[in-house]
């Protein structure tokens, strides 16, 4: 199971990483698994306002469409450019690469799982 | 064995590439001055030269869509097993009767007496199909069933504001068709999901619980989209009138009772009907459908305009009325399919209505009959005109219903519906209708019994299908991630990654 | 038993037996009797003769333009009809087949709707365009739930010309009102035409979230399209082109000339039967940046996993069977045998044939607005140096109503009452003049003026 360990978890799959003042996030190995494979992605402007737990965009694969929710509340300043031409950056580097924005602020407060909680999450909804 | 003998066409815009011009068509003289159109018309009006639009001869014409139609399956080559859209035969008499000059060429503005056949095919029709539903009223107008759909729902909203009681909430099954919570939230309501019942209807206690007086109505399928009849339905309405709302019934499964069942008895508010589902008229490879709408006497007053009506023996069109909800796109209807829909009625009588549904119905359990051993059925209850197994036996060999499908194609079939209902994962909806004789029955069974088999013995056959058909299977994330929907003229053959 | 019922009596009795039933009333058991009936209140069935004859009785009711001299117009035009098209059309692999969401066997319906996609930007000048819509009416609506969407919907006022067709505007109204849209409407100048100025002040600042016009307008009038959209950009609103009578596009420029975000409407011209009214084929091209809000059914070019070019719905996740309640739009369909029919007739026609049609209806429209000129007696046209194209208002002795019921008396279909569903011009009939009308049936309209008056 990929979840890495020094990451945290949002309970819609989203992963959460603190880089100095502001957070990356992206979606779970597990969550681009369910999807399938990514076609487009639809990100906020840069700029706008974000809220834990509320949607920041959505993924689209061929025969499905998903939100995705901000882990932590503050400001969206940086959005991943790449995955307009490169949605596949989603599947394949998940935690990588395919990171979906970046939000000022810190995951610090916020209602987030660590590895061990989220792994076990989802290890109870694939049951 | 079933095999295309063509496999590919060139796109018009890639013959004849030096653009030699040639006549697909000859038009009548002109006899009067030809005008130079700067002349009358502003400069900056007129359109430059549309390049790489051909000119073409007729045969050329005739040849390219003569090869592009061989690419396609259709019903009239053998079963289409499709749920939910009941491909049942497209009688020849509808297309003759739709051809009749009379009846193509009629403007739609001509004064109402220059019309009165036009008039009373539209009226004629809306008996019939209240008759066949036991409904008080109906819209011919909605040209699709989501469209009509849309004009259930919005007739609904307006009786509830009409008598002081607008709300805000409308309840729709989790199994039900993507249309219904789109309609609904399109109309203006949050739709709330009302959970089913282990047998795939609607769970009475969750229904109970959400039926509140927040709830404009429920949108319900009968039956439902497994198939399922749901058997308390006198009791759902009465439960949701009671508390002051309103039933919408989506149409889209009524092969199942037509000619024995009346959704008027069962409570029903508003329901639309597809006519080229239930009513044989063509699907047409995609369209154009009708989707009209008969309702009960409460939304009697809300129906689109404009309406036929009938005063003695002629007929009028009444254009205004301020409780309707106005009109739900041009003119009257696709008035064409409606003569084919009327031709199928008159054609077929109470008689025939209920044999087809009796037909249809049995063929449905024959199919469930042969391939329950083989296929697991994830709800067990009584089906009626389709049925839903879904692909777990399969699984276990790592072969999904998306195989299944794809190898049908190999052995000459249609294949069933897939992607839904959502309930069921990895689902295969299979609605046989009626029109197919029981020897093409036995081939399909015995194909997906064969199918099944190598799914077992030889998965990996299953999983590369299909191998006989014009094309193998088909880059669907390319499609989408790669945008390319028209063509150009530096558009080369696709690269390759 | 019945011809259209594919099991006998005997076959019926089989597959009971088979299913250890002893009638077919058993499969009916989770149906509540008290929702039932023997039979329902029609009439037995009857034999094709007698069907057909019915039908027949009904067509012969009808008083029908293609036996007298028609000049009707107003959205639905009556243009050559090759009869190639009708051929083609009926063809079972196309009408019998549904919706392409095989891809592997529905190559030919696939193939078709990318060379109509094709079609209709090369025509429009526009840089996509979709499978098709229900018609013109329902185009402007999704046109406007577009541009509502494009401006997040943050923006619900709606500039319209009054001089868009005004069934298209009343079929907007039943959809802009639970969407919570406002319309405001544009009246012509006495030209005729919209002009910028009006709609900067209907559409204020970044106030409105798209200016709606038609040209040829609802008057037959030729709009100045490039001022417009150059008003509805300088208030922040998106420009749209709606287009009822398409063979104008074989003369005039489609709005991808002129910088418009949409051109949408009615391809009924493009070889369809009036047919009272329907089926027709609404139309929506957009710029390619804007292609994820676009509604309706799209076919892409993509490979099959041999490497072979090969075509499939794409942009699926739009609609409503996948987004349910987040869904652009409520299109569940496209109209895709006539879009099939508009693309034979398109290719049967060709590019240069498309503007001998469009200059053929020039040509006679001019020509009968010339000798109406000269007739005098109470006629006149209602815009005299407005630029029209194949349609235009004429005013006579009475309102529209009353001529187009008294030149029907005297054998000549003139036009449509201007004013049918009111309207600020003069009351008049608008008569609309193709390549179908001979110089035989001009005459046969100008001695029809002349006994009216």
């Amino acid at each position: 199971m990929n979840v890495p360990a020094d990451l945290m978890y949002g309970r819609t799959h989203e992963w959460a990483r603190e880089e100095g003042d502001v957070v990356v996030v992206g979606i779970s190995h597990y969550a681009q698994d369910q999807l399938g494979e990514v076609v487009y992605v639809e990100l906020p402007e840069v700029g706008i306002g974000a809220n834990a737990a509320e949607e920041l965009g959505t993924l689209e694969s061929v025969k499905a469409v998903s939100e995705f929710n901000s882990p932590v509340g503050g400001e969206v300043v940086e959005v991943n450019e790449r995955l307009e031409d490169e949605p596949n950056l989603v599947n394949e580097d998940p935690y990588g690469e395919g990171w979906l924005v970046k939000i000022s602020g810190s995951t610090a407060g916020e209602d987030l799982l660590d590895a061990e909680g989220y792994a076990a999450m989802i290890e109870e909804e694939s049951a | 064995m079933r095999r295309r003998a063509i496999r590919d066409e060139l796109l018009i815009f890639e013959r004849n590439p030096d653009r030699v011009r040639r006549q697909g068509f000859q038009l009548p003289p002109l006899d009067v001055p030809a005008i130079e159109p700067g002349s009358v018309l502003p400069e900056t009006s007129l359109r430059d030269e549309v390049a790489d639009y051909p000119d073409i001869t007729e045969m050329e014409v005739v040849q390219h869509f003569h090869r592009l139609s061989q690419l396609n399956y259709a019903v009239d080559e053998g079963l289409y097993p499709l749920g939910s859209c009941t491909m049942k035969y497209n009688p020849r008499l509808n297309e003759q009767t739709a051809r009749l000059v009379g009846l193509a060429a009629a403007h739609p503005l001509q004064p109402v007496e220059q019309v009165q056949g036009s008039l009373r095919l539209i009226w004629e029709l809306e008996q019939a199909l209240a008759a066949i539903t036991g409904m008080a009223g109906v819209t011919l107008q909605p040209a699709a069933g989501a469209h009509g759909e849309l004009a259930g729902i919005l007739m609904i909203r307006k009786a509830l504001e009409a008598r002081g009681d607008a709300r805000d909430e409308v309840l729709v099954p989790d199994s039900a068709h993507g249309t219904n919570p789109a309609t609904a939230t399109f109309a203006g309501y949050n739709a709330i999901e009302v959970a089913s019942g282990p047998d795939g209807t609607v769970d009475m206690g969750a229904l109970d619980r959400l039926m509140t007086d927040r709830v404009a109505g429920i949108m319900l399928t009968v039956p439902n989209t497994l198939g399922v009849f749901e058997h308390r339905i006198v009791e759902i309405s009465k439960l949701v009138h009671d508390r002051g709302g309103l039933i919408y019934m989506d149409g889209a499964n009524l092969n199942a009772f037509a000619g024995r069942a009346l959704p008027g008895l069962m409570g029903a508010d508003a329901m639309h009907i597809n006519l080229h589902k239930t009513f044989s008229t063509p699907h047409g490879g995609g369209g154009p459908g009708a989707g009209p709408v008969v309702v009960s006497e409460a939304l009697v007053p809300h129906l689109p305009v404009p309406r036929v009506v009938k005063d003695g023996e002629s007929f009028s069109l009444v254009e205004d009325d301020a409780a309707s909800i106005g009109a739900m796109r041009g003119f009257y209807g696709n008035f064409l399919i409606l003569v084919r829909a009327l031709t199928y009625i008159w054609s077929l009588g109470a008689d025939g209505l209920r044999e087809m549904s009796d037909v249809a119905v049995l063929y449905a359990n024959l199919i469930r009959h042969r391939l329950a051993g083989t296929y697991n059925l994830p709800y067990d209850s009584p089906t009626l005109h389709e049925v839903v197994f879904d692909d777990t036996r399969q699984t276990a060999y790592d072969v999904h219903n998306t195989d299944i499908a794809k190898r049908l194609l190999d052995y000459g079939f249609h294949p069933p519906t897939m992607s839904f209902p959502l309930i069921v994962h990895g689902a295969l909806m299979i609605e046989p209708a009626e029109s197919v004789s029981p020897d093409e029955i036995d081939i399909f069974c015995d194909a997906m019994l064969a199918i099944a088999k190598e799914a077992e013995e030889n998965p990996e056959l299953v999983r590369s299908a299909p191998h006989d058909t014009p094309v193998s299977r088909v880059d669907e994330v390319r499609a989408a991630r790669k945008l390319k929907v028209r063509w150009t003229a530096n558009h080369g053959p696709s690269e390759q990654d | 038993m019945h011809p259209w019922i594919g099991a006998g009596e005997e076959d019926r009795r089989r597959i009971l037996a088979e299913l250890g039933l002893s009638s077919i009333d058993e499969l009916f058991s989770s149906i509540p009797a008290e929702v039932c009936v023997e039979r329902v209140a029609l009439d037995d069935g009857r034999d094709e003769t007698a069907v057909r004859n019915e039908l027949i009785s009904m067509a012969h009711a009808n008083l029908s333009p293609e036996c007298v001299p028609s000049f009707l117009g107003a959205g639905v035009y009556r243009h050559v009809q090759p009869s190639v098209v009708d051929a083609v059309l009926s063809r079972a692999e196309f009408f019998t087949s549904y919706t392409p969401y095989q891809p592997e066997i529905s190559q030919g319906t696939l193939q078709v709707i990318f060379e109509f996609q094709t079609l209709m930007c090369q025509l429009t000048g526009m840089e996509v365009a979709n499978a098709s819509l229900y018609d013109g009416a329902t185009g402007l609506v999704e046109a406007v739930l577009f541009a509502h969407r494009l401006k997040r919907g943050k923006i619900d006022r709606v500039v319209l010309a009054e001089t868009v067709h005004p069934m298209y505007r009343r079929v907007l109204s039943t959809y802009a009102d639970p969407a919570g849209l406002e319309v405001v409407v544009v009246p012509p100048g006495d030209d005729g035409r919209i002009s910028a100025e009006a709609v900067r002040d209907a559409a204020g600042d970044n106030r409105s979230c798209c200016v709606a016009i038609q040209s040829p307008n609802f008057l037959g009038i030729v709009e100045d399209l490039p001022a417009v959209a150059a008003a509805a950009h300088e208030t922040g609103a998106l420009a749209v082109q709606v287009i009822a009578e398409t063979v104008s596009l074989g003369l005039l420029a489609g709005g991808g000339a002129h910088d418009y975000d949409v051109v949408c409407g009615e391809a009924q011209s493009f070889g369809l039967a009036p047919g009272f009214g329907g089926p027709h084929l609404g139309f929506f091209t957009c710029h390619e940046k804007n292609i994820r809000q676009m509604p309706g059914r799209l076919a892409g070019e993509t490979l099959d996993d041999n490497g072979q070019r090969a075509f499939c719905l794409t942009l699926s996740t739009r609609e409503q069977h996948i987004r349910r309640a987040k869904a652009t739009s409520n299109i569940c369909t496209n109209q895709g045998l006539m879009a099939l029919a508009a693309t034979i007739w398109l290719e049967a026609i060709g590019g240069h044939g498309l503007r001998d049609v469009a200059t053929a209806s020039l040509s006679r429209a001019e020509e009968l607005k010339r000798r109406i000129a000269e007739l005098g007696g109470g006629w006149k046209l209602a815009y005299p140096s407005s630029p029209t194209f194949n349609e235009f208002l004429l005013t006579g002795p009475g309102t529209g109503d009353e001529l187009a019921r008294r030149l029907a008396e005297e054998g000549v279909l003139a036009g449509v009452a201007g004013h049918r569903w009111g309207g600020s011009w003069p009351d008049g009939l608008l008569v609309a003049v193709t390549e179908r009308n001979t110089a035989a049936e001009m005459e046969a309209f100008l001695d029809a003026l002349g006994r009216v008056s």
